[in-house]
Order: structure tokens, then C-alpha cells, then sequence
């Protein structure tokens, strides 16, 4: 597996896209797809939320576990993947395309987020 | 416990071969899934799946009295299975609290093979020695003379049939005959824990790799993948199957699990626990405990063991499983709930899903019963 170069990462397993507009695109990682299984059940914050970098924000749930979901970034949630809350297998099949949970406007971010090389060495992956 | 210290099947080597994600399971280093639980849950119930399940415990009981030490020790009455067939029984405490499930072979006339789960095979192992003083039986240590490989899904006696001379078809649900499958020796098994017709092959460990190969081949055009056991409690859960440690503890009888059903009280002899399973009995009939029910989802969140089941603002029971079921495409549970709520379409009836009321419908187990 291949985490893109032109994103970025958190510890928690979090990718995020370089911004358009403000605008920054949120997923989980291949790695974090593989390890919770199939994932059967997302619940991903509303537009107009507001979310705090390193805070929950959601959960995944898959066939043996529920899991948190968190923000990589703090500020305001623009929309959500309506496709992966009717389908969430798509984190599993597609997790840096389709499988993409919501896009947020960045009001802070931490100075910690990863390189894809970075980010592949802290995950072993 | 670090992953040093877990002990490996004959199989290891295969498993990580095929990129298998490995879990920590009552102290073996088990496959949990090879790809997708789901895919395998679905081969198993459309096709055929293979699973390696070394870590389950044999123990052997053999002499003049191996008949009478087993119905003294365990709450079945196993002096009345004939030799060749099998039966699903119970050890239990002298207080009634249940020991163990297991399923119990009668291989020869005075030649019993008892198979408990991996967690409890020490734990019954040390009763049944206990409990073998003063019969002309011995009780010995098998966990580590076997292997056991299993093929469940609807194609797995074309699949073993392929592989061996044994007579499949006089093979009856619960029967185990001694045969050659893939040119080794193999108690041939026709039981299972997926609601699916299937078989189970004890082999000599050495034996194990060459098996699962030759399964492999014979398999490979009906559809049979290799399944973790993330897919086998799924399956057990839709064919509303017990499983030790969630609907089983010893703070429970037979009777209190919905199972009293595996104790013959009307067999020969005492039998350990027989005085306290008496009271269970007549407590069941007259102010029964909680009642073990099949809880299906309106929504889509999964409840998991341990999360309570709520009515009318009450909490009236508790989960022991749940899980995503692929069959049903919704998640389902087994909980033990109040009795007043236990019918099946009982309204009002929820999980608090971390602190989320969410409705269930609650139903007869089991969930999935297979066409035959």
C-alpha cells in the first residue's frame, strides 16, 4: 500500500488534502481502513459543525469494533461524504478516493501533521 | 502477553503466507481474516469456507469406565451416544455454573474424544482428572496430537468428497468416522459452528499443511476461500449458536442459557452439579431469570457485548453479542433480557448504544437457519 505524497497525515490516521480555497478534504488512511476491517457504519459530523484538531468528531464502526473518528485540523465542517454514510465499505475499497468522510475550512491546524513518508514510517506501512 | 508467548498452529506458516491478519485468541495466535470478514461470512453461507481451528482443546477418554466417567462428570447422557456419533454437552460446577460447552465423540466403545474451547481446555482438562477418581478411565492430554481443520458451506461434501473414499453420505449431522482424506489419517466430523453443513477434519499436526493445500486445490473451483475466525463468530451469531465467555459463564446454569435442554437428569448414576441443576430447573419453571433473545436493529449501529438493553426508560437486559450480520444486512444481538420483555415483537425495546437509545426488534433464535 501507498500513502499519496500530496497528502498530508495525523497520528490518529487521519489523511488531509492540501487546501482549495480554505477548504481541506478528510479520510482515513489505507492503513487505518485495513486494520479496522470492514467498516459497516460512519457517523461523520454535520456541515456548520465546528471541530478541533486531535478532538472526536464522528465514530467508525466495522465488523469487530467502533472506533473514534477524529478532526486532523481545527474549523468548520462544508460538507460531508453522503456517499460513504449509504455505503461504508467505499473506506474500505477506496479509502483516499470515494471513500474521502468530509471537507473542512481550516481555521488552525497543529504544527505535528506527517509527510507521506513521514507518516509511512509511524504507521509501519 | 506479548506475541512471542502466543502459541502458533501447524498452520502459521500458511496463514501469514496468505496475509492473514492474526489475532491474540484465548492465547493463540489465530487468523482473524484473510481479506474481507464479510467475503468469507458469505462464502461460507453461499459456497465454502476453510478454517483452521488447532487452538480447540482435545482430550481423550479411554477404559472400562470412560461411559460411566463422563456421565458422572459432564450433564449429558454419553453413555447412550453409539460409537461414531457425536453429542453437544456441558461440564458443569457442583453449584450448576457452567463449566464449559463441548461436543463430545464416542470413537470406540470404551474410546471418548471430548473437545472443549480453547480458553477452557485446561479448566476441563483438571475437572475431568478430578473427576475420573475411582472410575477404571484414564483422561489424557490430546491438545497437542491433533489439528483441526474445517470445511463448512454448502459445497463442502462435494469438496471432501473429491478427497476421500469415506462415506459422506451415510456421514449423519453429528457423526465422526476415522478415514483418509488427501492420503493422511483423519477423524472425519460431520459438525460445525456456522448453521452450515460442514465437517471437521482432526489430523496429526504434521499432517495439517498438506491438508489445507489439498482442500485448497479441491476447493478452488466451487468458491471455498480460507476464513478467519472474525467470519465464524458472525456465522455462529446468525445461526444464534452459544459462544463460552458471552452467552456461557459459570454464573450461569444450562437452564438460565435457554439450554437445559443437554441435562439428563433421568441418566444413570450422580452426576456432578445434579442437586443444584435440580433447583435450576424447577427456578426456570416457576420464576424464570432472564431469558436469552435475538435482537435485530432498525437502525445501523452495532450493539456489542456488555451494552444494556433498555425498555421504558429501564434497563431489562444485556447484550452478549452483536455484530453486523451480512446475512440479514442489518446488526443483530443476543442479550439475556427480563422475561416480560422476551416475546419475540415485543415493542419498545432498545440498546443504549453509548448513550444513544436505539430501537431493536426483538425475535426467536436462531437469526439464519440454513434450507436443507
Amino acid at each position: 500500500m501507498s500513502n499519496p505524497q500530496q497528502l498530508r497525515y495525523s497520528k490518529e490516521h487521519e489523511w488531509l488534502s492540501g487546501a482549495e480555497d480554505g477548504v481541506s478534504t478528510v479520510g482515513i488512511t489505507e492503513h487505518a481502513a485495513n486494520a479496522l476491517g470492514d467498516v459497516v457504519f460512519v457517523q461523520l459530523p454535520e456541515v456548520g459543525d465546528s471541530v478541533t484538531a486531535g478532538e472526536t468528531c464522528g465514530e467508525l464502526e466495522s465488523t469487530k469494533s467502533v472506533s473514534d473518528l477524529y478532526s486532523p485540523v481545527s474549523g468548520e465542517i462544508t460538507e460531508v461524504n453522503e456517499d460513504v454514510v449509504n455505503d461504508p465499505s467505499l473506506v474500505n475499497s477506496a479509502p483516499f478516493e470515494g471513500g474521502w468522510l468530509f471537507k473542512v475550512r481550516i481555521t488552525d491546524e497543529p504544527a505535528d501533521l506527517l509527510s507521506a513518508d513521514e507518516y509511512t514510517a509511524f504507521a509501519g506501512a | 502477553m506479548s506475541s512471542t508467548e502466543l502459541r502458533r498452529t501447524a498452520l502459521d506458516a500458511t496463514h501469514r503466507a496468505l496475509g492473514a491478519t492474526m489475532t491474540d485468541f484465548a492465547g493463540w495466535d489465530m487468523p482473524l481474516r484473510y481479506g474481507s470478514e464479510r467475503e468469507e461470512h458469505v462464502a461460507v453461507r453461499t459456497r465454502a469456507g476453510l478454517f483452521d481451528l488447532s487452538h480447540m482443546g482435545e482430550i481423550t477418554v479411554t477404559g472400562p469406565q470412560a461411559a460411566e466417567l463422563l456421565n458422572f462428570a459432564l450433564v449429558g447422557n454419553i453413555g447412550t451416544v453409539k460409537p461414531g456419533r457425536a453429542r453437544y454437552t456441558m461440564i458443569c460446577r457442583e453449584d450448576g455454573g457452567i463449566l464449559d460447552d463441548l461436543i463430545v465423540y464416542r470413537l470406540e466403545e470404551a474410546e471418548y474424544m471430548v473437545v472443549a474451547n480453547a480458553s477452557n481446555a485446561q479448566v476441563v482438562l483438571d475437572a475431568l482428572t478430578e473427576r475420573a477418581a475411582g472410575f477404571d478411565a484414564e483422561v489424557r492430554d490430546d491438545r497437542d496430537a491433533y489439528a483441526l481443520l474445517a470445511v463448512q458451506g454448502p459445497e463442502s461434501p462435494g469438496i471432501l468428497a473429491s478427497l476421500t473414499d469415506a462415506d459422506l453420505d451415510g456421514l449423519k449431522y453429528y457423526a465422526g468416522l476415522p478415514g483418509t482424506v488427501a492420503g493422511v489419517p483423519a477423524l472425519i466430523a460431520r459438525t460445525g459452528y456456522t448453521g452450515e453443513d460442514g465437517f471437521e477434519l482432526f489430523v496429526k499436526p504434521e499432517h495439517a499443511v498438506g491438508l489445507w493445500q489439498a482442500l485448497t486445490g479441491a476447493g478452488e473451483a466451487a468458491g471455498l476461500i480460507p476464513c478467519g475466525l472474525s467470519c465464524r463468530d458472525t456465522l455462529r451469531l446468525e445461526a444464534g449458536m452459544p459462544l463460552y465467555g458471552n452467552e456461557l459463564s459459570t454464573a450461569l446454569t444450562p437452564f438460565d442459557a435457554g439450554l437445559g435442554r443437554v441435562v439428563k437428569f433421568e441418566k444413570e448414576g450422580d452426576f456432578v452439579g445434579r442437586a443444584a441443576l435440580t433447583e435450576a430447573a424447577e427456578r426456570a419453571a416457576s420464576r424464570p431469570p432472564r431469558v436469552l433473545v435475538g435482537l435485530v436493529a432498525e437502525g445501523r449501529r452495532v450493539p456489542r457485548s456488555g451494552y444494556r438493553v433498555v425498555a421504558g426508560g429501564e434497563v431489562i437486559g444485556e447484550v452478549t453479542s452483536g455484530a453486523p450480520s451480512p446475512t440479514l444486512g442489518r446488526p443483530i444481538a443476543m442479550a439475556y433480557v427480563d422475561p416480560a420483555h422476551a416475546a419475540p415483537g415485543t415493542e419498545g425495546v432498545g440498546v443504549d448504544i453509548r448513550g444513544s437509545h436505539e430501537p431493536y426488534e426483538v425475535v426467536a433464535l436462531p437469526f439464519y437457519k440454513r434450507q436443507k
